[in-house]
């Protein structure tokens, strides 16, 4: 019974991480049909930001809890400048290319953004555990466990509800979900889709970002850090439905459990059970299990 | 085997969830005959030439070539059938030039057993696609990127493609749309003396009742999915349904010409 | 079509093969070691060439590199054998079959579904060889000297001029290959499918076979890429930055001739080894602004701008 809680509460704090940095790609995906490699590049600029912020509140002599604003503020500046720069700049040009080029765009641009956070702060690991230590541990399941990863479950179901609301609650949403059925229609609408696209794109940018300054003070922050996030992170938005919330969720949430019972049951099959699960989703049902997208087979 | 038709459709049916594309279709053609679909635009033309070369499962009916029963085969095995089709909007390789297409489409044709790994500018292949592109009179464009090519040549291109492999029945989905008016004559002239000459059964559906009088020895005419009539062109244009639910709605949309988007919603 | 052989473009490839296996001579160890993983590499590349010009881009090539690696190491660990010929055989088979069967799912995707696809069965195979022992996990093997029919060659030179050999009759074969009416269909379907169809020819079959040309290609690259450098693992031969190598090159060489893959492969090799050396924290800097200023600038790939330089019109000279 220990081992199901275990399992159980692994998995749903693995799913929460995966959701958080996922929802943003599918976001992304859905209004601008661009499958962002970049998302990466947030995530990590989002825990170095966080990583170096709350250290230097440390070290400034500030309590623990100020880590939080430091995280926080470092997802906002983050997704907001990098996030209107790559579109300025980048994305605006590429609109009428095919998607593979689109994509590889992407990729060139994480490749890029990597080595300018080496250039910017260097290759030392950053160990940042202020918030985590502030909210200190408590004993589930017979297992002690820090307080800070369960909050990370309360910031995603926090995240999803937002997602939810503000698609389908407000008329921002409204617009964004016409723009994700159908481009043309909506322009021809009268919505200003450009727009819709950019604040999409800086607000994907930004929870990917959350993302990864929230996972910060768990890990050691080092170079490489983002490199195996986007491949989950495509494996999940695939799985879900790409372009879809509800997908995101149920497919963080499916290949969180699978991990954790893998982790503790069967440890060899880890690594591959979920590009085993994306490869049979994209094989059966390849718009996901929930998308609003049409599968483009021939 | 003489007097059984080259083609025979009976009860064919298509519907798209509640929207009843076909209904109740039976046609019998002769070998060599040469008929007129009519139609405005929805009534089902395009969906039965789809139904027919195997773009669309039809989903009720039978479809016999040749006394062979052919009903919801891919269109590959319908072209190795005999069949053959032009498109409405014409399907050609852009980015290839004119000779390169025919090649292309001719080498396809001709194979057997390993022939498609030979190079495609063979002597051989050349020869007979030169002969082709003069037959219809766009030898001009031989070298010509197809992606550069006016409506009208296009539409050759695409029906010279159809035809290299000498099909027995061929099925022409609005040859002259897309095509000015000074144009239209000259391609259909082109196009049915070269089949006449070979024989073939043609089908063509057309919105231009001055192509179909001139060219067809009978007219078939839809509307809302059904046969509306099916006679000899001087009885059925003066068919008063055929007037009213055809022709009536014929001349006023005469003038754009274009067939809308049939091909891309089927 | 032994007519091929007279063809211009052709006899610039035999030479430029033909002074790469002389210049082993009298080159240096580390350029030799550079070309050769630049040839490996290419001939990968040669594959996906033969794709992306269906209109088809896998992102997860590193599958088959990574077969064709770890069927050298382990054909070594576990029986034993270092020959030449067998090493490549075996690499190309195992890899071709694996693309055999894969081929089968998928030839029915196409944009970035196949890319998808074929990233999470490379990733599928990752997985697998990263946790199991018995297939040395992110140790990996090393592979010891190649042997050529029991002799055991002093250094990597007569390697390298079997690669460069290999590299050469490969070239040939794809050149033929494109020249054929199945080959020019990658255009053809590139272009328009429905078309191909109706001119009875069967897009899954043809997908098929190009899919199955690439996977044994791979294979080939990978093996003799495990024989060059003496050490297969999992993250050097498998994992997507792997295929996204491949893909990176691809684009960077352009489409336009089966010579632009291993053009490209080796300015590759060299520009890393390079940035390595002068700016080891800006190697990725390097190859993401390379493939942006591709993407934007050159879409043809650094062999449209030889064209450009060479006077010569736009359209492949394949």
């Amino acid at each position: 019974m220990d081992t199901a809680f275990t399992i159980l509460l692994d998995g749903l704090t693995y799913a929460s991480y995966l959701f958080i940095v996922s929802a943003g790609l599918t976001i992304i995906f859905g209004v601008m049909k661009i499958l962002n490699v970049a998302h990466g590049s947030f995530y990590a600029w989002g825990a170095y930001c966080s990583a170096y912020f709350v250290g230097q509140f440390a070290e400034m002599g500030l309590p623990d809890w100020t880590g939080f604003f430091a995280i926080a503020g470092s997802a906002i500046l983050v997704g907001a400048v990098l996030g209107l720069l790559i579109e300025r700049v980048i994305l605006r040009r590429m609109y009428d290319q095919e998607e593979i080029l689109i994509v590889l765009a992407t990729f060139g641009i994480f490749l890029i953004l990597e080595d300018v956070i080496l250039l910017v702060f260097g290759v030392n690991p950053y160990f940042a555990y202020q918030p985590m230590a502030y909210l200190g541990s408590i004993e589930l399941g017979g297992i002690t466990r820090d307080v800070y990863s369960l909050t990370l479950f309360a910031l995603a179901v926090v995240i999803a509800v937002m997602c939810w609301w503000g698609l389908n609650k407000t008329r921002w949403g409204l617009l964004l979900v016409a723009v994700i059925h159908d481009k043309e229609a909506s322009m021809a609408m009268g919505i200003n889709v450009q727009a819709v696209s950019v604040a999409t794109f800086v607000i994907g940018a930004t929870l990917g970002a959350l993302g990864g300054a929230y996972i910060a003070p768990t890990v050691s922050v080092a170079p490489g850090f983002a490199v195996d996030v986007i491949v989950l992170g495509f494996a999940v938005v695939v799985i879900g439905g790409m372009g879809s919330i509800p997908g995101a969720l149920i497919g963080s949430v499916l290949v969180g459990l699978l991990r954790a019972l893998t982790v503790h049951k069967m440890p060899e099959l880890e690594l591959f059970v979920i590009f085993i699960v994306m490869s049979v989703v994209l094989m059966f049902r390849p718009e996901g299990l929930f998308a609003p997208a049409k599968a483009r087979k021939i | 085997m003489s007097n059984q038709p080259i083609l025979s459709v009976k009860g064919l049916e298509k519907t798209f969830g509640a929207v009843v594309a076909a209904k109740d279709i039976n046609i019998d053609v002769t070998k060599g005959e040469i008929v007129g679909i009519i139609g405005a635009n929805g009534a089902g033309k395009t969906t039965f030439v789809n139904m027919v070369t195997g773009y669309l499962k039809a989903s009720g009916g039978s479809i016999e070539f040749e006394g062979r029963d052919i009903t919801g085969i891919a269109p590959r095995r319908a072209v190795h059938a005999g069949l053959s089709r032009s498109f409405q909007v014409s399907q050609v390789f852009m980015s290839l030039s004119v000779m390169e297409n025919l090649l292309t489409a001719l080498a396809l044709a001709r194979r057997k057993g390993t022939s498609l790994l030979r190079p495609i500018h063979e002597a051989v292949l050349v020869e007979e696609c030169e002969a082709i592109l003069k037959h219809y009179e766009i030898a001009d464009y031989r070298d010509q990127t197809a992606s550069t090519l006016s409506q009208g040549v296009r539409k050759l291109l695409d029906i010279a493609m159809a035809v290299v492999g000498n099909p027995r029945l061929l099925l022409l989905d609005e040859p002259t749309s897309g095509v000015s008016i000074e144009e239209k004559f000259g391609i259909m002239d082109i196009v049915m003396s070269a089949l006449k000459s070979e024989g073939t059964t043609v089908l063509f559906v057309e919105h231009d009742m001055e192509i179909v009088e001139r060219y067809v020895d009978r007219v078939i005419a839809f509307y809302q999915g059904e046969i509306i009539c099916d006679a000899p062109p001087a009885q059925a244009l003066i068919d008063p349904r055929v007037r009213e639910l055809v022709i009536g709605e014929e001349i006023s949309t005469s003038d754009t010409g274009e067939g809308g988007t049939e091909m891309a919603n089927a | 079509m032994t007519d091929i052989l007279a063809e211009k473009t052709v006899r610039w490839i035999a030479l430029a093969f033909l002074a790469t296996a002389l210049a082993s001579f009298v080159l240096p160890d580390w350029i030799v070691n550079n070309l050769m993983f630049g040839l490996a590499r290419g001939l990968a590349v040669l594959g996906l060439l033969v794709l992306w010009r269906t209109g088809l881009m896998s992102f997860g090539h590193g599958l088959y590199f990574g077969l064709g690696a770890y069927t050298v190491a382990l054909l070594e660990s576990y029986v034993g054998i270092t020959d030449l010929f067998l090493r490549i055989a075996a690499a190309v088979t195992v890899a071709a079959v694996v693309g055999f069967v894969l081929g089968f799912i998928l030839r029915r995707y196409r944009d970035i579904f196949f890319a998808m696809l074929s990233l999470a069965f490379s990733m599928v195979l990752y997985g697998i060889l990263a946790k199991t022992e018995a297939l040395g996990s992110t140790d990996g093997f090393s592979v010891s000297q190649t042997t050529i029919f029991g002799w055991q060659p002093g250094n990597k030179q007569p390697l390298f001029i079997a690669i460069t050999a290999f590299a050469f009759v490969a070239v040939i074969l794809v050149q033929i290959y494109l020249r054929s009416t199945l080959g020019r269909l990658t255009t053809g379907i590139r272009d328009n499918e429905i078309r191909v169809e109706y001119l009875g020819y069967s897009v899954a079959q043809a997908i098929h076979i190009k899919y199955v040309i690439s996977t044994a290609l791979a294979g080939a690259a990978g093996g003799m890429m495990a024989m060059a450098l003496g050490q297969v693992d999992p993250d050097s031969m498998v994992y997507w930055t792997v295929s996204g190598e491949l893909v990176f090159i691809t684009i960077m060489a352009g489409p336009g001739s089966v010579a632009a893959p291993f053009i490209g492969a080796v300015i590759f090799e060299f520009l890393r080894t390079y940035a390595f050396e002068l700016a080891p924290y800006a190697w990725q800097l390097i190859v993401g602004t390379t493939l942006l200023g591709i993407i934007f600038f050159l879409p043809g790939g650094i062999w449209s701008l030889l064209e450009k330089l060479r006077g010569s019109g736009g359209r492949h000279n394949v």
